[in-house]
């Protein structure tokens, strides 16, 4: 789905990131464990988390992950948002919590990607 | 090898701001891109050496990162003076941190950072003396 849709879909507010419409999504992955992003997720979609801190910047950049989505109503400051535009990263916020917002995207038809221990 | 074909790089790991950990692996993985490197081996690169950074800051209060890129394959070692590892063969086992409870609430801190290096490397070598720092080494290969 693209992003546009995505965001229509679990009511996003747009935190920073342009022309939404035209970005593909094919899976998604919520966790609040940036250890767990980095061991476990196979594929570059989107990251769902309650946690805000610049951190969950970096470990997306490092897994080419360009979307952020924080949930339960939680939104970054200036200075993450600065930093991730800087990193040309789309950061969108949701008040549903993470089992809700990732539930709404999978019925959509999004996946959770590869399972981990699977060839 | 010689050495004429390899790319040498120093770099400092800050150990008192966790806000900037990762800058280096940041670089790095930059530097790599324009080198053109293909994602997938960028990726285990960043990866590896983020998670060593992130170590180091944690628990080892920084160190140096060396980066060495050859055509066939990209060496980094990483290097702390900081309090050292008792027992390496519990720290490589998945789970097992010494992270305290304000790094857990950061999202770090499960036990996952010595196994992802070794698993994300295609060679990794580790040693560590209590009282005086700890050594890695890890290697990705290109072709």
């Amino acid at each position: 789905m693209n992003l546009g849709k995505l965001c229509e879909i679990i009511d996003a507010e747009v935190i920073c990131g342009e022309n939404l419409e035209v970005i593909e999504i094919r899976s998604a992955c919520g966790s609040d464990l940036m250890s767990d992003v980095l061991a476990f997720v196979k594929d570059q979609g989107v990251l769902l988390t309650g946690l805000v801190n610049l951190q969950v910047i970096r470990t997306a950049e490092m897994m080419d992950i360009h979307v952020i989505i924080f949930v339960r109503g939680k939104k970054p400051d200036a200075e993450m948002a600065a930093f991730a535009k800087e990193k040309q990263m789309v950061l969108l916020c949701t008040e549903y919590p993470m089992y809700t917002a990732c539930g709404k995207l999978y019925a959509a038809g999004l996946s959770g990607g590869e399972r981990y221990g699977c060839s | 090898m010689n050495d004429e074909n390899k790319m040498k790089f120093h770099y400092i790991v800050d150990g008192e701001d966790f806000s900037v950990a990762g800058e280096v692996s940041s670089t790095v993985k930059k530097t790599l891109r324009q080198l053109g490197i293909c994602p997938e081996i960028l990726r285990k690169v960043a990866i590896a050496m983020y998670e060593g950074e992130i170590n180091m800051v944690i628990h080892a209060h920084g160190g140096v990162i060396d980066v060495e890129i050859s055509p066939e394959k990209i060496r980094f070692i990483l290097d702390d003076n900081g309090p050292g590892i008792e027992n390496i063969d519990l720290a490589m086992t998945e789970g097992y941190s010494t992270a305290s409870d304000s790094i857990r609430t950061l999202g770090f801190g499960a036990g996952m950072g010595l196994p992802n290096m070794k698993k994300y490397t295609d060679e990794f070598y580790i040693t560590s003396e209590v009282g005086r720092g700890t050594r890695v080494e890890m290697v990705v290969k290109i072709v």
